[in-house]
């Protein structure tokens, strides 16, 4: 299993990628749940010119920022992936990808 | 004993660097002089003060707990001489300040306009928080606005200020928008992008001269006989860097300060970095020089380990930028040449903020486009790999196909394919461009 972006395959488990499931909204739509549990906001540092839209227009004031700056995704089980900051970013460096091990490595 | 680094400059470069340097070397006595006395903020993040869409202190770059860890001796002054036989610099203020290390970072600044009247209350550049912050108080007053140069700045500018409200007339002095890198296709999209937003374009312009009201902008008249009566003049014909400091003290300055990879000055522990540095082409040794973000990270980064004797490698892979221009977001990555062969862009005296003239080299291959209603695609593919690429408003593409500029993938599988149903070879790299990101992903997994 090679983790492709979009497979919730064999050893990807909802229970240990999002710990916090029961605390999710149930009134949020089944695709964002789906969504949450299989993938998170990816950031790409080489786009990204900290201008900080994406915190300022965070519900939660995560700080999407910090995290693209290091290239980390947000794996905040807090984020409702409302996808407010992907829509916001004017450099297209957020999206939404799978949980790779990639970006999470230190 | 501890080693005295001193940086000038507040930038990005500038910040970067003391930030490695104290990752690096926890002990040492980092100092950093610069001129504005703000916190460190992000430049191009301007841009969307300007146009209301973030509050000021959204830009700022880092909180006070990481700035408290960072522990840098920050001071706000003028650097008025550097003496490097004697390894110290003169401060306006505080007079001599000694250095082991030297890294200058002093950016780059707007080139001022020359047309008559060019001195007159109103006319106006995006240099620094400063000048968005006296923008922004203008025009709350201001109805009309006429904008010239080129570049993302020219463009950020038109639309800024016709999102604050005004009227905006753009001044082009050739018949479209950034023809150095540009092609006429992708140009018309900026262009109808910026006539949406209810920017007026004036083609084949230029300012002959501004109208006075006791000190203030009337008007403006151009070259065509016509008179466009506003209050403000926005110009971002290209920016210069900052290398008054350099030159005075004999170091080897070309057009910036004359680098070498591992970003060293001509001068003895004296380095430098971002928009100023002039690193030359390991290939064809001629000096370049870029004015983006990303550069200035990585050079901050580079030019700090460097000060402290590690040898880490400059990345110099190809260069890439994302800029919004007419509401169309672009990104511009390897060698991508120049639009329809025009190496100049007539609306700038100098390289733009936001460009590399790593870009103007000519892309060897064949050029595939994909045109859609909403977005251009141009990718340029060489024997072996897609050497640039511009992408208009399609994330997807953008992001894959950067990918594979800038990881240099091997694309000849596809070759024949491309040129057979060159209708269909922009979906097929960026299909590749997606998939081998992905096995990239893949193999970090598993190490």
């Amino acid at each position: 299993m090679d983790g492709h972006a979009g497979d919730i395959g064999p050893g990807f488990a909802l229970a240990r990628d999002v710990p916090d499931f029961a605390l999710l909204d149930p009134a949020l739509p089944l695709d964002r749940l789906r969504l949450l549990a299989g993938a998170c906001v990816r950031t790409d540092p080489l786009r990204c010119v900290q201008c900080g839209l994406c915190n300022y227009n965070c519900p939660l004031g995560l700080d999407v920022r910090g995290h693209a700056r290091q290239g980390r995704s947000i794996l905040e089980p807090r984020c409702l992936a409302c996808g407010e900051c992907v829509r916001r970013c004017p450099r297209e460096a957020l999206g939404f990808g799978a949980r790779s091990a990639r970006q999470e490595a230190p | 004993m501890t080693r005295r680094h001193v940086i000038i400059g507040s930038g990005i470069a500038g910040l970067t660097a003391a930030e490695t340097l104290r990752e690096r070397d926890p002990g040492a006595s980092v100092t950093l002089v610069g001129a504005e006395a703000h916190p460190f903020y992000s430049r191009p993040g301007l841009a969307y003060l300007l146009a209301g869409a973030l509050p000021e202190r959204q830009l700022e770059l880092r909180t006070k707990e990481e700035l408290r860890a960072l522990a840098l001796d920050r001071l706000v002054d003028e650097v008025t001489a550097l003496e490097p036989e004697a390894h110290r610099v003169r401060l306006r203020r505080r007079g001599v300040l000694a250095y082991d290390r030297l890294l200058l970072a002093t950016g780059s600044a707007a080139v001022a306009p020359d047309f008559p009247g060019a001195t007159l209350d109103g006319v106006v550049q995006l240099d620094g928080l400063d000048d968005a912050r006296d923008l922004l108080r203008r025009a709350r007053r201001a109805r009309t606005a006429v904008v010239v140069g080129g570049g993302a700045t020219a463009v950020e500018l038109a639309e800024g200020l016709a999102a604050r409200g005004l009227t905006v007339h753009y001044l082009l002095r050739g018949a479209r928008y950034w023809a150095s890198v540009l092609e006429p296709a992708e140009s018309q999209l900026v262009e109808e992008g910026l006539a949406g937003q209810g920017t007026e374009l004036h083609r084949h312009e230029r300012v002959v001269g501004v109208e006075d009201d006791r000190g203030r902008v009337r008007a403006v008249h151009t070259s065509s006989g016509a008179v466009l009566p506003c209050e403000l003049v926005a110009v971002a014909i290209g920016v210069r860097p900052r290398v008054e400091l350099a030159r005075a003290a004999g170091l080897s300055v070309e057009r910036g300060i004359a680098v070498d990879a591992g970003l060293r000055t001509s001068a003895p522990d004296v380095f430098a970095a971002g928009d100023v540095a002039e690193l030359r082409d390991p290939e064809s040794g001629a000096g370049r020089c870029d004015v983006l973000w990303s550069s200035a990270v990585a050079q901050g980064r580079a030019a700090a380990c460097a000060m402290l004797g590690e040898a880490e490698a400059l990345d110099l892979r190809p260069r890439q930028n994302v800029m919004r221009l007419g509401g169309v977001t672009t990104t511009v990555v390897g060698a991508v040449g120049a639009g329809d062969g025009a190496a100049e862009d007539p609306d700038l005296v100098a390289i733009a903020r936001g460009d590399s003239e790593r870009w103007r080299d000519r892309p060897r291959g064949q050029a595939f486009h994909d045109r859609g209603a909403r977005f251009r695609i141009r990718a340029h593919v060489g024997e072996r790999t897609v050497v640039g690429a511009v992408v208009m408003g399609d994330a997807r593409a953008a992001r894959a196909l950067a990918h594979l500029v800038r990881a240099g993938t091997d694309v000849s599988a596809l070759g024949a394919g491309l040129r057979a149903d060159p209708e269909h070879a922009v979906a097929a790299l960026v299909a590749l461009g997606e998939a081998d990101e992905q096995k990239g992903a893949s193999r970090a997994a598993r190490a």
